[in-house]
């Protein structure tokens, strides 16, 4: 038998097989404040479906008692758009990392927005390939020694959340993971808006990225909702958004509500697609031979 | 002579001057006429400008293969037109062109070959300012006169292209082909033909028409895709009608995002594919083994076009075989399907969506530019919508799922459960307590990864066995190829595969003819490969030819890797154009001939 909603708590949402993640690492954070965000929201874990594509953070399906699906590097957003075209019933989260969502699924990123399907993305920014062992990543910072930049990384780092907002997307947040509390609050709030949801969370790597460490964030770091942030003010969310070498906002930079692909989709009028009958009536088929002749 | 029951007619003018639009109301009178039609529109990837050519052949009988060979009627919309094609005339054949534009000094017509000047201004002088367009329609109704047809059925043909909405347009352009027609009455006798059609009203379809037909009554709830020619008819034909139908028809930002989407929707449970050419697939790759390694079912439609690169956009060829063969790294199950004709485009892609769900593996259909684009008359009798809906052991059915699922808790479901078939069950996502991931990575039978393990080469060999052991299944459940003929009485075998078909029966119907015996077969089922009848075939026959719309012979070559057969000889297109059947029945012959060459190549020009 699933749970009945009474029954779930943050255990309900415990994998078998434990986090393989370098100890200290902030994708531990995350998995923990997203199980915290499940059971506050009493998610049945039958009716969540993480999916990921390849990296460190992009194992995490494999750590959360939900449906899972671990996809192909980058392409986590393709594959979790597909499940919830083909079921709208299910809560869909992506999960990932930044070189999996901003660097080779970038594209795919940029046109969920647009489509605003009703699904939550959290990337895990740990500003550096992890999985391949050390390498820039998209938000490297410009002018960092990395295995791959070992003069110093020469691009600019992309800025996840002003492209988002520049991208339609109607629900943008940062977190960090050394903010774990305020991280499922913002989890909440993500999953719990209808629309496309972004959490950009700055989740360090303790391997490989020598600069962007808890230390360093947490020097930087504040809430945009103590500081009377409008949510709903789109000009002074995007200004938000390029804050980074002195001050890191937290929370949720700007929230929209708009019609999602679901349910302006005709095909979806007649429930899920997964629920749908097969095939065509007899008295359709009909017309549709008579279109032919 | 006896009048001819076949006849082919060209139309030819820039893009945008009409051509197709004027052929499809000729194919449609034809249709209903109950004469049998095969339509091939030669166009570039050019809007407006160019040269286009529409050819068609049509007959009273069902005979009709291929899209004929010179015309017996040339419709030359513009000089061009008649500049490049006043010599593919036939012997008592017609142009029928714009004698206020077309000049036709210094053209050389073949001999008894007749020219039906329009004096279009003079002809519509009651529409004045519009004979740009209406040169097309005069042309229909001289046409309507020379061939003999039923003004009947063509009136209504024009009606129901314009629709109730034009009316207006409709009945202009009814008393203007009236016009065109009186024209020709006046100035030349009707063909010596013998088109009387059956009466029998027979669906006009393309092949992607008939796999997006197929897609919708085999079930397919999500079709994901991105434009490109010559598959992007299949979107054009879904998305009009998806909603209502109850089916998403994604248009995606590339074709990577449509396969995926396409992988997502079909673990999520709906039938799914996706469509593209021979570019847009070699982005896909990759997800190709994504499906096989995570068992989820998905159909693609390769419609191939002339390559390498972007090579020819709007021209066909057979040239992405071993692309498919190769597509996506390491070894995994899939079937790959080439349809040979409209109608078994129809029922490769319901097969498909069977076989995909049965076996849960990626399932490719290879068509080409030829056999999706081209429109030929099928009988409505051979399609149904009733057809067979096989979607394996699927653990507690949605319709079920509202309660609890009935899989005892004593047994721990194992998605990827090691079985004599290699199939597993599936539970849909959202299926109460059977959580599981899907994993790229090679995982264990619960789904859990062992690629970050240290080593675990049990486990390892026991999924790839596991998941290879699809293809026994896969073979059984498929058909060997199509033979037509006793190899060993038959003085040449003929093989093909997918689009050539026709016109390989075209050939064959000849041969028979003039008393030569002759076998053919045809490969549609290609992966897994049927060797065993092959081989039979294939070394039974005295002499054989392999026909191929490519350079390398790409079928030729699997055939050797599979059965170590060789050809004697092999027959080569690759100008853009599809087989013609005049050149290949001499081509055919030669490999009769003493001292046959090894390879021919066609060449139209």
């Amino acid at each position: 038998m699933a749970e009945t909603k009474q029954q779930l708590t943050f255990a309900s949402y415990k994998s078998q097989t434990p986090p393989d993640w370098c100890p200290g690492c902030g994708d531990f954070g995350v998995l923990n404040s997203l199980q915290t965000a499940c059971a506050a929201l009493e998610i049945d874990p039958s009716q969540l479906m993480v999916v990921s594509g390849i990296g460190c953070s992009s194992n995490l399906p494999g750590f959360i008692r939900a449906y899972g699906f671990h996809s192909l590097h980058g392409r986590s957003v393709p594959v979790a758009s597909g499940i919830k075209l083909a079921n709208h019933d299910m809560n869909v989260v992506i999960t990932g990392g930044d070189g999996d969502g901003y660097g080779i699924g970038l594209g795919h990123f940029v046109h969920a927005m647009r489509r605003n399907l009703n699904v939550t993305y959290i990337v895990m920014n740990n500003e550096i390939y992890g999985l391949t062992t050390g390498q820039a990543s998209p938000t490297t910072m410009k002018s960092t020694k990395t295995k791959s930049t070992p003069y110093g990384s020469i691009e600019s780092q992309l800025n996840p959340e002003a492209l988002a907002l520049v991208s339609g997307a109607s629900f943008v947040a940062r977190g960090f993971s050394g903010e774990p509390a305020h991280l499922a609050e913002t989890m909440k709030k993500a999953i719990q808006h209808k629309g496309f949801s972004l959490v950009d969370v700055m989740s360090p790597c303790v391997t490989y990225n020598k600069l962007n460490t808890y230390s360093w964030f947490r020097e930087r770091v504040y809430k945009l909702e103590s500081e009377n942030h409008d949510s709903s003010n789109f000009e002074t969310a995007l200004k938000k958004s390029f804050e980074w070498d002195l001050r890191i906002p937290l929370g949720v930079f700007y929230q929209t509500e708009r019609p999602t692909y679901e349910e302006e989709e005709g095909a979806l009028e007649f429930g899920p697609l997964v629920k749908q009958k097969l095939g065509l009536s007899d008295e359709d088929w009909k017309a549709l031979i008579k279109e032919t002749l | 002579m006896t009048n001819k029951p076949r006849v082919t007619v060209w139309i030819g003018g820039a893009a945008g001057d009409g051509v197709a639009s004027t052929g499809d109301i000729f194919c449609k009178t034809s249709s209903r006429m109950g004469l049998h039609v095969y339509a091939y529109n030669s166009y570039q990837s050019v809007i407006r400008g160019g040269h286009v050519y529409y050819q068609v052949q049509v007959g009273a009988d069902s005979k009709v293969l291929s899209q004929g060979d010179d015309a017996d009627v040339l419709i030359a919309l513009n000089q061009d037109t008649i500049n490049r094609h006043a010599a593919h005339i036939r012997e008592g054949g017609v142009v029928i062109y714009n004698s206020d534009k077309i000049k036709t000094e210094g053209i050389k017509l073949g001999a008894g070959v007749r020219a039906l000047g329009l004096p279009v201004t003079q002809l519509t002088q009651a529409y004045p300012g519009k004979s740009g367009v209406m040169q097309n329609t005069l042309a229909l109704g001289a046409l309507v006169h020379l061939l003999g047809l039923d003004w009947a059925i063509f009136e209504e043909s024009i009606r129901s292209t314009f629709g109730k909405k034009k009316a207006e347009v409709a009945e202009a352009n009814v008393s203007i082909a009236k016009a065109g027609l009186e024209h020709a009455k006046s100035k030349l006798e009707p063909l010596p033909l013998a088109l009387k059609g059956d009466g029998k009203r027979r669906s006009l379809l393309t092949g992607n028409q008939a796999i997006a037909m197929g897609s919708v009554i085999g079930g397919c709830k999500f079709y994901a895709a991105y434009p490109m020619t010559p598959a992007s008819s299949i979107m054009h034909w879904l998305a009009p009608r998806a909603p209502k139908y109850g089916v998403v028809m994604k248009q995606c930002e590339d074709e990577i995002a449509s396969i995926n989407m396409a992988i997502g929707a079909g673990h999520a449970g709906v039938r799914s594919m996706t469509g593209t050419a021979g570019g847009g697939f070699a982005l896909m790759t990759e997800a190709v083994g994504l499906a096989a390694m995570t068992e989820t079912p998905v159909v693609i439609v390769e419609v191939q076009r002339g390559g390498p690169s972007t090579g020819l956009p709007t021209k066909t060829e057979q040239g992405d075989l071993w692309q498919i063969l190769g597509a996506s790294q390491g070894e995994y199950p899939r079937a790959v399907i080439a349809p040979t004709s409209v109608s078994d485009a129809f029922y490769a892609t319901t097969e498909s969506l069977n076989l995909a769900e049965q076996f849960q593996c990626p399932v490719l259909i290879i068509s080409d530019l030829l056999l999706s684009e081209h429109m030929e008359t099928v009988d409505p009798d051979t399609l149904t919508n009733h057809v067979p809906i096989e979607r394996g052991e699927i653990i507690a059915p949605w319709i079920e799922s509202h309660g609890t699922n009935g899989h005892g808790k004593t047994e721990k479901y194992l998605r990827f459960k090691d079985t004599p078939s290699g199939v597993s069950p599936r539970a849909l996502p959202g299926t109460p307590d059977l959580m599981y991931v899907a994993a790229s990575d090679e995982h264990n039978e619960e789904g859990i990864v062992i690629s970050d393990v240290y080593t675990d080469t049990t486990t390892r060999v026991k999924m790839m066995e596991k998941r290879m052991r699809k293809v026994d299944g896969l073979l059984k459940a498929t058909k060997g190829p199509v033979v037509d003929g006793n190899p060993a009485d038959s003085a040449i075998t003929l093989v093909g595969w997918g689009s050539t078909l026709q016109i390989i029966q075209e050939i064959v119907l000849a041969l028979r003819k003039e008393g030569v015996k002759v076998c053919h077969m045809q490969i549609r089922n290609i992966i897994p490969f049927h060797a065993a009848e092959v081989e039979a075939v294939l070394k039974a026959s005295k002499k054989t030819v392999c026909i191929e719309n490519n350079f390398t012979g790409q079928m030729a070559t699997l055939i050797r890797q599979e059965t170590s057969f060789q050809f004697h000889h092999k027959i080569h297109k690759y100008d853009g154009e599809p087989f013609y059947f005049e050149p290949l029945l001499e081509q055919v012959k030669a490999c009769l001939a003493p001292g046959a060459p090894a390879r021919q190549v066609q060449l139209t020009v």
